[in-house]
C-alpha cells in the first residue's frame, strides 16, 4: 500500500465520511438549483406551455398552441437581392423547396376558424447543402407585449377568473392596449392566401463581408384582401379556411413576396411589440409559391417544429428575446404533442411506418 | 510489468472528460428550465460538448482497451470490486451512449443538428415520432443516472483516497505522489 498518514484511522475515517457526503450534496444541490426545482418562480418552457392549456384540457397530439392547422408544400423562389444582407443560401438566386402550415392561433384543434382573430404561418425553407430556415409567422403587424415574461403574464391573464386580471395585466404592460385595439378594428378575410405573415422578431442577417444588419421579415399576399365580417365567416363554416385554400390551391399556386425591413441605428430590435417605421429600407427578396395543400394528419409539417431559431449560417438571432422563448416553449410542445401520438391518429391513407 | 497508475494519455482524458460530462449535465439541466436568452447558446454548447465527449469517448475506450488499467488492491471486498466493475461498464456506456442518444433524437425529430457554431452533422435516423419518443425518455433519465453514477464514482473514488487509503485515487490521480513514483513509469 501507498502512503499510511499517521493520524488515528478511526476518528479521521469517520471525519472523510462526513466529507464525502458534503462533496455529494452540494454537488446533488448545485444540480438541483440549476435545474430550476428550488427557483418556483423561474420561468420555465413548461410553465408557458401549462399556461395554454385550455379548461378542457391540453389537445392531445396537437401543437399546444396554433393547434389548428394545414399542411401545405412548395418552393421559395429567391431573387438574389437577398445576397446584400445576408450570405445565406437561402437567398442565392435559385428556387429551394419550402414546407410549411397555416395555422389558427388557438390552443384548441377544433376551434371554429370565426372564433380566432391570429392566423399564422409556419415555414421551413431548405436549401441543399442541408441548412434550413425555419420561421412562425402571424398576421398581426406587431406582438401584443414586449417580453417573454409579459406574454405569461397575459396568458395568465386571460385565463384568470379574477375579472380585474385583464385591467391589471394592461397596467403592468401597457404596449398590450395596441393589440386590442387592432383586434377590433382589423377587418377579417374568407382566406389564409390573403393574409400577410410577419415575423415580428428582429434577427441579423450577416453579410459576405460580414457586417450585420438587424431586420424583420414579412410575407405579403399577391391576392388581395378581401373583408368579410366576423358573422359571414362564421356562417360559411368552422374548417372554412382549410377548406377554402385547398380549394384555391387546386384552381393555382399561391404566393407571397418576401419582405425584408433593415433596421435604423437604435430602431427597438429587442422589442417586437413595437413596429418600425413605415420607411425603413426594404428588400424584396424572393417569392413563396405555395403548390399544394395537405392535411395535417398525414401532412409533411405535422412533425417538424417550426422553430424560429433553426436558422441557416447567414442568419442569427438579435437581442430579441422571443426566439429563445419561443424555441424552448415549442420544444416542450413538440416533445408532449409526438409522445402522444396516438391520440391524434394519422388516417390510413398516408400513414407513416 | 503492473502498472501502478493509468497512463498520462488516460488521466489527461479522465480529467478532461470529467470537467466536460459534468459541465455537460448541469448545462441539460439548466437549458431545458429556461426560457431566458441564454437558453440558445447553452443548447449550442450542448450539441457541440456532446459530439466533443463522444469523440473523446471513443478514444479513451480505445486506449483503455490498449492499455488496460491497474489492478484493484488485492482485499478490495468483492462487492466493491464488482460495484467496480460494473459501474465502469455503465459509465463507459453513457459517456457513448448519451451524445449519440441526443444526436438520434435531434435526427428523429428532423431538426438540423449543428455543432461548433455552424458544422451541419447529418441525421442518423429518420424522423419519426415513436423513436423521437423513445429516445427522449431515453436521454431523459439516464441523464439523472448519469449524474447519479457520477457522484457514486466520487464519493467511491474519496472513500479510496480517504478512508480505504488504498491507492486506487492515486492510480487516477491529476497529482503524482512522491511515494508511487514506481520504477517503471
Amino acid at each position: 500500500m501507498p502512503h499510511q498518514p499517521p493520524r488515528s484511522p478511526r476518528r479521521s475515517a469517520f471525519g472523510s465520511l462526513v466529507l464525502i457526503a458534503v462533496v455529494v450534496g452540494v454537488a446533488a444541490a448545485a444540480f438541483a438549483y440549476t435545474g430550476g426545482w428550488l427557483s418556483p418562480q423561474r420561468l420555465t418552457p413548461d410553465k408557458i406551455v401549462q399556461a395554454f392549456t385550455p379548461p378542457t384540457g391540453p389537445p392531445l397530439g396537437h401543437r399546444r398552441n396554433h393547434a389548428k392547422g394545414v399542411c401545405f408544400t412548395g418552393v421559395f423562389e429567391a431573387n438574389g437581392a437577398g445576397s446584400a444582407l445576408s450570405r445565406a443560401t437561402v437567398f442565392t438566386r435559385g428556387q429551394y423547396p419550402a414546407l410549411g402550415r397555416f395555422n389558427l392561433g388557438t390552443p384548441d384543434p377544433n376551434a371554429p376558424d370565426a372564433t380566432v382573430r391570429v392566423r399564422g404561418m409556419g415555414l421551413r425553407i431548405s436549401t441543399p447543402d442541408g441548412q434550413e430556415w425555419r420561421a412562425a409567422m402571424i398576421d398581426l403587424p406587431f406582438f401584443p407585449v414586449s417580453t417573454p415574461q409579459g406574454f405569461y403574464d397575459l396568458l395568465l391573464a386571460s385565463s384568470s377568473k379574477d375579472p380585474n386580471a385583464m385591467k391589471t395585466l394592461v397596467g403592468a404592460h401597457p404596449e398590450i392596449a395596441a393589440f386590442g385595439a387592432w383586434a377590433k378594428s382589423a377587418p377579417w378575410t374568407g382566406s389564409y392566401a390573403e393574409e400577410p405573415y410577419n415575423g415580428l422578431n428582429a434577427f441579423i442577417f450577416i453579410d459576405n463581408s460580414g457586417a450585420e444588419h438587424a431586420v424583420r421579415w414579412s410575407l405579403r399576399p399577391a391576392a388581395p384582401a378581401v373583408p368579410i365580417s366576423n358573422e359571414d365567416l362564421a356562417k360559411r363554416g368552422p374548417d372554412y379556411l382549410e377548406q377554402e385554400i385547398a380549394e384555391r390551391v387546386r384552381g393555382g399556386p399561391l404566393s407571397w413576396t418576401m419582405v425584408v425591413a433593415v433596421a435604423n441605428p437604435g430602431d427597438p430590435t429587442a422589442d417586437p411589440s413595437k413596429a418600425w417605421p413605415e420607411d425603413r429600407q426594404t428588400a424584396t427578396v424572393g417569392t413563396l409559391i405555395v403548390q399544394q395543400i395537405q392535411a395535417e394528419a398525414d401532412g409533411p409539417c405535422r412533425d417538424i417544429n417550426f422553430d424560429p431559431t433553426v436558422l441557416p449560417s447567414g442568419i442569427t438571432t438579435s437581442d430579441d428575446p422571443f426566439p429563445a422563448a419561443r424555441s424552448s416553449a415549442y420544444r416542450v410542445s413538440y416533445d408532449l404533442r409526438t409522445a402522444e401520438a396516438k391520440d391524434y391518429p394519422r388516417t390510413a391513407t398516408g400513414a407513416k411506418p | 510489468m503492473i502498472r501502478q497508475r493509468f497512463t498520462l494519455l488516460q488521466r489527461i482524458l479522465h480529467w478532461l472528460m470529467a470537467v466536460g460530462m459534468l459541465a455537460m449535465l448541469f448545462i441539460g439541466v439548466g437549458m431545458v428550465s429556461t426560457v431566458a436568452p441564454k437558453y440558445l447558446p447553452l443548447i449550442a454548447i450542448h450539441k457541440s460538448l456532446g459530439i466533443a465527449i463522444l469523440v473523446l469517448a471513443l478514444i479513451r475506450l480505445a486506449v483503455r482497451l490498449g492499455y488496460g488499467a491497474p489492478p484493484l488492491p488485492a482485499d478490495l471486498p468483492e462487492p466493491m470490486r464488482l460495484a467496480a466493475y460494473l459501474s465502469h461498464y455503465a459509465l463507459y456506456a453513457l459517456m457513448i451512449g448519451m451524445p449519440l442518444i441526443g444526436w438520434a433524437m435531434l435526427s428523429a425529430a428532423a431538426y438540423p443538428v449543428v455543432a461548433f457554431g455552424g458544422v451541419f452533422l447529418p441525421a442518423i435516423l429518420p424522423q419519426s415520432d415513436v423513436l423521437h419518443t423513445l429516445l427522449w425518455n431515453a436521454h431523459f433519465y439516464l441523464a439523472f443516472a448519469f449524474f447519479a453514477l457520477i457522484l457514486l464514482h466520487v464519493a467511491a473514488a474519496l472513500f479510496h483516497l480517504l478512508v480505504r487509503r488504498d491507492g486506487v485515487f492515486e492510480t487516477m490521480g491529476p497529482v503524482t505522489q512522491r511515494n508511487e513514483l514506481a520504477p517503471a513509469e
